[in-house]
C-alpha cells in the first residue's frame, strides 16, 4: 500500500513537471518568435525539422534494428509532393520554363496541411512498397538496397521534367514553415513516437532488434512488423521533407543526394541509437553547431597566424566526431536510455520521492 | 544499329565493366572475411587517383614511378584504415561497424576536400594511354584496351594467391568461419590486413585507370563508382571473386548497352545499377554466384 | 491415443550433411517426451524443423491434425507451439517484464491505432497482459527482477525467464531445448519438478531435449534417442535404458 501511494505521488509530480515544462517551452517559443532576428529563427526551425528526421530514422535503425539508408529519398518524395500540391498555377508556370508542367498538376492547389500530409502519405506508401520488396533481404543488403532506392528517386526527380522541373528545381515556394509549424510538427511527432514505442508495438519492434529469431518464435510476425516500422519511418521523413521544402523555399534534386541521409545518421548516432531523448538533444546540438562552426570554413585567426578560408573544415570536424563516437563511445550520448523526471531526481536535481517499486500495477 | 556500332559499344562496355570488376573484387574480399560493407572503398579508389596525380604534377616524377608509388601508398592507407576504423569494432554489433565505415568514408571525403581542394583537377594522361587505335573499324583508346588486359592479369594472380598459396587457404578459412580459423591458430589480424592490402591495391590501380579514362579528379569521385561496384559485387554474389568479376562486367554491359540502344534513357543511367541490384536480389537473394549462408539457430 | 504432434519421415540436409534422417515422432496430448542423444545428434535441428525455423528437406509435420510443414515460425507459435533456445535468446536490451510482455503481443490483438492513442480498449488489454506477465514471473520466481535488464540475470534465471516467456504465448505444446544446461544437480532436479508442475497447471504437452539421460528418465513418458540424425531407439525409459544401441552410442561418445 505504501509503495502504491508513493508511486501515485511520483506520477502526480511528474505530470505537474511535464505540464510546467510544456508551458515554459511554449512561452520560450513565443518569446523567441518575437525576440530573435530572422537568421536565428531559421536555425531554430531547422532544429525542429532535424528532430523529426532523426526520430524517424531512429525508429527504423535504433528501435527496429534495421539499417536503412533511404531517408533522403523519402524526404525528396515528401518535399516535391508538398511543394507541387501547394504552389499556385502562376508560380508553377513561372518555374517550368524548359517544358510546361503536366496539365493535371498545373491547377491543383491546396493549403499547406493537406499538402504536407499527402506528401507524408505518398512517402509512406513508397516506403511500404519498398519495404515489402526489400525487407526479406539479409540485413546488410537492406542498407545498400535502400541507399540505391534513394538514388533512384533522385535520378527520377532529375529526369521527370514535366512533373518536377528536373534539375532546375522549384523556386519561390511559399514560406509556410513558420516556427509554429516546425515545432508544432516536431512536438506532435515526438509525442506520437513516444506513445508508439511505449506500446506493445514498440516492444515488438525492440524485440526484433534484440533477437529476430526469438521474436519470430514468440509469435511476432517479424516481416510485417519491419514493414510497418519502415512505412511509418518513411512517412515521417516525407513530412519532414515537406516542412524542409517550405522552409528553404527552393528545392532541387541535388539536395536529396544520399549524403543527406548520412547527416541524419550522424545525429542519430551521436544521440544514441535507440534513444528518443538522445535524438532530440543531438538534433538540436548538431544543428546549432553546424551553424556555429561555420567560422571554421572561413579565415581563421590562430593568434600566431591567420589562415585563409578552408572550406570543408567544418565537415571534417563532424565526420571526425562521428568516428570518435563510434569507436570510443558506441552508445552515443544516451545509449538506449530515455529522459525521465526520475532520472533527474536520481542525480539530485529534484527532491527524491517514490522509489521504483518491484511489484504493482503500472 | 549496325554491327560496327554494336562492336564499338561492346568494347567500351568491356572496358568499363573490367574496371568495375577490379573495384568490386575489393568489396567482395572484405565482405567475405569481415561481413562488412566497406563504404570507404570508393574513397580509397579516389585517394589512389589523387596520389598518382600529385606524383606526376607536383613532384614531377615519371608517370610509371608515380603510379607505382601511388599504389604502394594507397595500399598502406587501406591497411591503416582497417586498423583505425574497423579493428577496434571487430566484435561490436554489425550496425556499429557499418556506421564506422560510413564515418570513415565521410571523413576521408571531407579531408580530401580540405587537403586536395574541392575544385576538379585535370589528370595528366601520357600520350601512350591517350592514343587511339583502330581495330577492325572500331576506335579504341589505348587505356580502354589496357584495362581489360590489366584486369585479366590481376585476376589470374589473385586467383592463384587465393587458391594455391598458404595465405590464400587461410583467407578462405577465415571467410568460412572466423572463430574456427582462430582456433586453428590462424593469425586472423594478419589475414584481414592482407585482404585490405590486396583490395586497396586493386582500388588504387582502378583509381589510376579510371583517371586515365576519365581524366578529371574530384574529392567525391569515388562515391558513385564505389556504390556501383559494391552493387556489382552483390549482384555477382558477395564473397565470390568470380561473382565480382561477373557482376562488374554485367553492370558495364547494362549501363552502356542500354544507353546505346535506348538513348532516351540516358538520364537514368545512374539508376541502372540500383535497379539491377533490386531485380537480382529479388530473383536470387544470394546473387548470381553466391552461396546461401543461413544463421545457425 | 490421439496424437498432438506427428512428424512423418522428416529429413534435413545441410549441404552434404544429413542432420536429421527419417524423424518419425508421435507425441500425445499431455505427454512429456524426451529427446536425447550426444552432441551434434540433430536434436536442436529437430526442434527447428518442427517450429518452422528450418524447412524440412522432405517429410511432413502435423500439429493438431494440421499440416504445418513450411509454415513460418510465428504462425506455428500462433497455433500453440512454443519453445526455448539452447543458446539463450532473450531480448537483451529489454527488461525481464518486457520480455514476457512481448510474447503476449500476438494474443493481445491490439491494433496500432488503439495502441498509440491509448484507447480504453487498449488500456484494458495492457492491464491484462501486465497482470499475466507478473503471474508468470511469480511462477518462475523472478518477480523481484521484473524491471532489471534481461541480461543482468544469472544464467539459471535467464533459462527460467525463457520458460516464462514461452508460456506467455499460451502454448499447447512446449519445446524445451536443454533447459537444465548450466544448472547444478540440485537445480536440475527442481527443474524437473517444475516441468511436471507446469504441465498440469497449463495443460501442456512437453518435449524436452536433455543431454543427460538419467535426469529425464523420471519425468518422461517416452523417449527418442538420436545419433547422427538417426532415431536409434524410442520407447519408455526402461526400454531405452536396456537398449544396446543406446548404450553403445553413449559409451562411444561420453
Ligand atoms: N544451420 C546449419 N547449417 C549447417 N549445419 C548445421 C546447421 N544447424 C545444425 N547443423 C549441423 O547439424 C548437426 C546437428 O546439430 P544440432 O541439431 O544442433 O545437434 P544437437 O542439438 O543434437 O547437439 C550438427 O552437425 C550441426 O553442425
Ligand atoms: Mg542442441
Amino acid at each position: 500500500m505504501n509503495t502504491l501511494l508513493t508511486q501515485n505521488d511520483t506520477q502526480r509530480r511528474d505530470r505537474m513537471l511535464t505540464l510546467g515544462a510544456a508551458v515554459i517551452g511554449l512561452g520560450l517559443l513565443f518569446a523567441f518568435d518575437s525576440m530573435f532576428d530572422r537568421f536565428t529563427m531559421q536555425i531554430f526551425k531547422l532544429c525542429a525539422i532535424n528532430v523529426i528526421l532523426a526520430l524517424s530514422l531512429n525508429l527504423i535503425n535504433g528501435f527496429t534494428g534495421l539499417f536503412s539508408l533511404g531517408h533522403a529519398g523519402f524526404m525528396a518524395v515528401g518535399a516535391y509532393t508538398c511543394a507541387i500540391l501547394s504552389m499556385s498555377p502562376e508560380q508553377k508556370e513561372a518555374n517550368f520554363v524548359l517544358q510546361p508542367i503536366m496539365p493535371v498538376l498545373l491547377n491543383v492547389q491546396m493549403p499547406f496541411l493537406p499538402s504536407l500530409l499527402i506528401g507524408g502519405l505518398l512517402a509512406g506508401f513508397i516506403g511500404w512498397v519498398l519495404g515489402v520488396v526489400t525487407l526479406r533481404l539479409r540485413d546488410d543488403y537492406l542498407a545498400i538496397a535502400t541507399l540505391g532506392f534513394s538514388e533512384i528517386i533522385r535520378v527520377v526527380l532529375t529526369n521527370a521534367q514535366t512533373i518536377t522541373n528536373g534539375s532546375l528545381g522549384l523556386k519561390g515556394l511559399p514560406r509556410f514553415t513558420t516556427m509554429w509549424w516546425a515545432w508544432g510538427s516536431a512536438i506532435v511527432i515526438t509525442l506520437f513516437l513516444v506513445l508508439l514505442i511505449k506500446s506493445t508495438y514498440g516492444r515488438a519492434f525492440k524485440s526484433i532488434r534484440d533477437n529476430e529469431i526469438a521474436a519470430e518464435a514468440m509469435g511476432i510476425d517479424v516481416l510485417n512488423m519491419k514493414v510497418l516500422s519502415f512505412t511509418i519511418s518513411s512517412a515521417l521523413a516525407g513530412i519532414a521533407g515537406g516542412l524542409l521544402a517550405h522552409y528553404l523555399t527552393t528545392i532541387d534534386p541535388k539536395q536529396f543526394i544520399f549524403l543527406k541521409t548520412f547527416d541524419i545518421l550522424l545525429i542519430v548516432v551521436l544521440g544514441g541509437i535507440g534513444s528518443i531523448t538522445g535524438s532530440i538533444v543531438s538534433a538540436i546540438v548538431v544543428t546549432v553547431l553546424m551553424e556555429a562552426l561555420r567560422f571554421l570554413d572561413g579565415p581563421l585567426n590562430l593568434g600566431f597566424m591567420v589562415t585563409n578560408g578552408i572550406p570543408g573544415l567544418r565537415m571534417v570536424f563532424f565526420s571526425a566526431l562521428l568516428m570518435i563516437v563510434v569507436i570510443f563511445r558506441q552508445q552515443g550520448l544516451m545509449g538506449t536510455a530515455e529522459f525521465s523526471w526520475n532520472s533527474l531526481a536520481r542525480i539530485g536535481l529534484l527532491p527524491k520521492r517514490g522509489q521504483k517499486s518491484g511489484k504493482g500495477v503500472e | 544499329m549496325d554491327f560496327q556500332t554494336f562492336l564499338q559499344q561492346f568494347v567500351n562496355a568491356l572496358s568499363l565493366g573490367s574496371l568495375y570488376a577490379l573495384i568490386a573484387i575489393g568489396y567482395t574480399m572484405v565482405y567475405g572475411i569481415l561481413r562488412l560493407i566497406n563504404f570507404a572503398h570508393g574513397d580509397v579508389f579516389m585517394v589512389g587517383g589523387y596520389l598518382a596525380f600529385f606524383g606526376i604534377s607536383s613532384f614531377l616524377i615519371p608517370w610509371w614511378l608515380a603510379f607505382a608509388l601511388a599504389i604502394v601508398l594507397t595500399t598502406a592507407f587501406g591497411v591503416g584504415l582497417e586498423r583505425v576504423a574497423y579493428r577496434p569494432l571487430r566484435d561490436s554489433p554489425r550496425i556499429s561497424i557499418m556506421i564506422s565505415a560510413i564515418g570513415a568514408s565521410f571523413l576521408i571525403e571531407n579531408l580530401a576536400i580540405v587537403l586536395f581542394d574541392a575544385r576538379p583537377k585535370a589528370f595528366p594522361v601520357a600520350e601512350f594511354f591517350a592514343k587511339n587505335y583502330v581495330i577492325g573499324g572500331v576506335y579504341v583508346a589505348g587505356i580502354s584496351l589496357l584495362i581489360p588486359i590489366v584486369t585479366a592479369v590481376l585476376l589470374a594472380v589473385l586467383l592463384w594467391i587465393v587458391n594455391r598459396t598458404k595465405t590464400g587457404m587461410a583467407m578462405r578459412a577465415v571467410s568460412t568461419d572466423i572463430d574456427a580459423a582462430r582456433l586453428m591458430a590462424i593469425d586472423v589480424n594478419r589475414i584481414v590486413s592482407i585482404t585490405f592490402a590486396i583490395g586497396s591495391a586493386l582500388a588504387a590501380i582502378g583509381g589510376i585507370m579510371w583517371a586515365l579514362k576519365y581524366p578529371r579528379l574530384e574529392p567525391l569521385m569515388g562515391i558513385m563508382p564505389g556504390l556501383k561496384c559494391f552493387i556489382a559485387a552483390v549482384v555477382g554474389g558477395i564473397g565470390s571473386i568470380a561473382g565480382a568479376v561477373l557482376g562488374g562486367l554485367l553492370l558495364g554491359m547494362v549501363e552502356l548497352m542500354t544507353v546505346a540502344f535506348l538513348p532516351e534513357l540516358t538520364g537514368y543511367k545512374d539508376a541502372f545499377a540500383f535497379i539491377l541490384l533490386i531485380v537480382v536480389l529479388l530473383v536470387k537473394p544470394t546473387g548470381l554466384l553466391g552461396k546461401n549462408q543461413g544463421e545457425k539457430v | 491415443m490421439s496424437s498432438l504432434l506427428q512428424t512423418i519421415d522428416v529429413n534435413k540436409k545441410f549441404g552434404g550433411l544429413s542432420a536429421v534422417t527419417s524423424l518419425n515422432m508421435d507425441v500425445g496430448a499431455g505427454d512429456i517426451i524426451g529427446l536425447i542423444g550426444p552432441n551434434g545428434a540433430g536434436k536442436t535441428t529437430s526442434f527447428n524443423l518442427i517450429t518452422g525455423v528450418y524447412t524440412p528437406t522432405s517429410g511432413k509435420v502435423i500439429f493438431n491434425g494440421q499440416d504445418i510443414t513450411g509454415m513460418k515460425p510465428h504462425a506455428i507459435t500462433h497455433l500453440g507451439v512454443a519453445r526455448t533456445f539452447q543458446n539463450i535468446r532473450l531480448f537483451k536490451e529489454m527488461s525481464v517484464l518486457e520480455n514476457v510482455l512481448v510474447a503476449q503481443h500476438m494474443r493481445m490483438g491490439a491494433n496500432i491505432f488503439e495502441a498509440t492513442l491509448r484507447l480504453p480498449s487498449y488500456l484494458k488489454k495492457e492491464k491484462h497482459v501486465h497482470e499475466r506477465a507478473y503471474a508468470l514471473l511469480e511462477e518462475v520466481d523472478l518477480v523481484e527482477h521484473a524491471h532489471a535488464k534481461a541480461t543482468s540475470l544469472s544464467y539459471g534465471k535467464q533459462r527460467r525467464l525463457e520458460i516464462a516467456r514461452a508460456l506467455a504465448t499460451e502454448p499447447k505444446l512446449l519445446f524445451l531445448d536443454e533447459p537444465a544446461a548450466g544448472m547444478n544437480p540440485q537445480e536440475s532436479v527442481e527443474l524437473m519438478d517444475f516441468i511436471l508442475k507446469i504441465r498440469d497447471q497449463f495443460n501442456l504437452t512437453i518435449v524436452l531435449i536433455e543431454h543427460h539421460m538419467q535426469l529425464v528418465m523420471g519425468v518422461c513418458k517416452r523417449m527418442y534417442v538420436l545419433d547422427y540424425g538417426v532415431t536409434i531407439a524410442h520407447g519408455t525409459p526402461e526400454e531405452i535404458q536396456k537398449d544396446p544401441k543406446v548404450i553403445e552410442a553413449y559409451l562411444g561418445v561420453e
